[in-house]
């Protein structure tokens, strides 16, 4: 067995049904590969005993699983009401114009990956940014050539 | 009385620290309960009128009253922390600063229903959140205070819908989160088609304080039909957002002025959105209205999720409607028609009428169209993506008609909403791949 299918069946084993484990499985392959290519839902599929299409089936329904490459880093803006009523569109605008991408694209040299995202649950510490997955608010425009820096230079 | 119960003491200690809960009387409630027949606690959590803090306010005795005690399945108890409502960040709050009172509320209610199981859902997107609420589970391990129980902490990954709980339970059996039709209900067939009870984070994490308190007197704090606290998430055009745990009946007024510090930069406030983006509107005449679940129905809206967002005289409403619009039809889970085709339609309209290519029909398409979803999808959420367009069209319509009459939006790009990206806008130009082979 893989050392992948060992982890992911450990992950099924505290389920009653090691269906449950679908999400946890693709989270970790997504961590090796980056994003989720065709060969991440082979992997998943034989660690559980489902088909890649099934995997590939809960992978396009959620917002977190990458079907396409992205880079390195993740700068994700949230834009929901209480972020936009407080100029998180002027964030947006900073950070395109930093990176010289749209919010949606990625880098040339593949290393950060600008995303408008859905409320991230930071509302009264709007405009909320997650990157990488860590929360920095609030933000305002005048923050973003730091954050930019810093992932540059990490 | 005890002016906070979920966040009380995590201002002055790090309660996310076992030995810090315990000095000040953490997990004992835990030790009294586990004293007690389950069927007294359950009659405790009826007394003292715990009603659901994760929007629907259902009762949360006679929710653990359903269980199926004499089904020969397991009994499970599955806690909703998929926190996605727009304006909501309270359970966030809860997991970040008091854990243990989350964990022990699990551990009391589990007792109560007859669960030797707990899954904890929580958003994915939540990774520092869930990493304090893994610690502190360890912890808790560690120290036996688990017993026979075992909790399971579950990430999710991003999608609203998993807030809606047969959503969420299909998403726990790693299924895609889409709602089931009902019934039956999930006290009879819910996870694993075993009997099941859901709660939202700050629900369970009340639970302790009832115990501790007796249920008595936790009845006498906030308002008799709704007793207790609920952590508001104050947001939007307002000096001093953020999360204030408040008894409810608190008058909206108290909380966005006396609390929050009113608007600021001297502008006028515009409307007031009380439980998070799903419901209705209510206007600046409105602001008296105690904030509690009935009063909040009076006055003809919802008290959600205690999330209240705060719109001064700079949006445009039909921006915001369509930012909102937005969110509800890229979160529709597409199971059901009305919902799925209905929030595409609506986004149609109000993008047209906002862009002044509207026409007077247009309007009333809207109207039908919203008429239409409502109460026809298989859950709330094609409600939920009605109730905000409708009630600011019937309470802002003139704003809506001045797009159609000028041809264009009346604020001439100063709307504080003025151009705002949703992650919906973002698809079509995704990166692609050459997919190999």
């Amino acid at each position: 067995m893989t050392q992948f299918a060992e982890q992911v069946q450990a992950m099924a084993a505290i389920y009653p049904d090691r269906h449950s484990a679908v999400m946890p499985a693709l989270r970790l392959a997504q961590e090796q590969h980056g994003w989720l290519p065709p060969e991440a839902f082979r992997e998943v599929a034989d660690a559980l005993g489902v088909t890649p299409a099934y995997c590939q089936s809960i992978a396009s329904f959620y917002d977190m699983f990458h079907l396409q490459p992205v880079g390195r880093h993740l700068v994700e803006v949230c834009t929901n009401v209480a972020c936009a009523l407080v100029g998180a569109q002027g964030v947006v605008e900073a950070f395109e114009s930093e990176l010289g991408v749209r919010a949606g694209e990625t880098t040339e040299d593949g290393e950060i990956t600008l995303r408008a995202v859905e409320c991230l649950g930071g509302c009264g510490y709007a405009t909320v940014v997650a990157v990488d997955h860590r929360y920095r608010e609030p933000v305002r425009p005048e923050d973003v050539p730091g954050i930019v820096g810093e992932l540059r230079g990490a | 009385m005890p002016e906070l119960l979920v966040l009380a003491d995590a201002a002055d200690r790090d309660l996310t620290r076992l030995d810090e809960y315990r000095a000040v009387g953490g997990y004992a409630a835990m030790g009294r309960a586990l004293q007690l027949e389950p069927a007294q606690v359950i009659e405790a959590l009826t007394v003292a009128n715990l009603r659901g803090r994760g929007g629907a306010g259902f009762p949360m005795g006679r929710k653990a009253s359903l269980i199926d005690r004499g089904s020969p399945k397991p009994k499970y108890l599955v806690i909703n922390a998929d926190e996605s409502e727009p304006g909501a960040f309270k359970d966030r709050e809860i997991m970040a600063r008091t854990p243990h009172r989350l964990l022990e509320g699990c551990l009391i209610t589990a007792h109560a229903i007859g669960a030797r199981q707990v899954f904890i859902y929580v958003r994915g997107e939540y990774l520092t959140e869930f990493e304090i609420m893994e610690r502190a589970l360890e912890d808790a391990r560690a120290c036996g205070l688990l017993g026979e129980v075992s909790i399971v902490l579950h990430r999710g990954a991003g999608a609203y819908i998993c807030g809606e709980e047969t959503a969420l339970l299909d998403s726990l059996e790693g299924k895609r989160g889409q709602p089931r039709t009902r019934p039956p209900y999930p006290p009879v067939t819910g996870l694993y088609a075993a009997p099941t009870q859901i709660n939202n984070v700050q629900t369970i994490a009340t639970v302790p304080k009832i115990i501790e308190l007796g249920a008595e007197e936790f009845a006498k704090i906030g308002v008799e039909s709704s007793p207790g606290t609920a952590v508001f998430s104050l947001s939007g055009n307002v000096v001093r957002p953020g999360n204030y745990e408040l008894p409810l009946g608190t008058p909206l007024r108290e909380l966005i002025y006396d609390v929050g510090g009113g608007v600021p930069g001297g502008r006028a406030l515009k409307g007031i959105i009380p439980g998070g983006s799903s419901v209705p509107i209510l206007t600046p005449d409105q602001l008296d209205t105690p904030l509690d679940y009935d009063s909040i129905a009076a006055a003809g809206s919802f008290f959600g999720s205690a999330a209240v967002m705060v719109i001064d005289d700079r949006c445009c409403m039909v921006q915001l409607a369509l930012r909102v619009e937005k969110f509800y039809m890229h979160e529709s889970c597409g199971k059901c028609t009305p919902c799925r085709e209905g929030t595409r339609w609506l986004v149609q309209l109000l993008q047209k009428i906002e862009d002044g290519r509207g026409e007077q029909d247009d309007l009333d398409l809207v109207i039908d169209v919203c008429e239409r979803i409502l109460g026809k999808s298989l859950c709330a959420l094609g409600d939920f993506a009605v109730y905000p367009v409708a009630s600011y069209i019937d309470k802002y319509r003139d704003e809506f008609q001045a797009h159609i009459d000028g041809g264009g939006c009346p604020f001439g790009g100063e709307s504080s909403v003025e151009g705002i990206f949703a992650p919906s806008d973002q698809h079509a130009h995704h990166k692609t791949v050459e997919m190999p082979g």
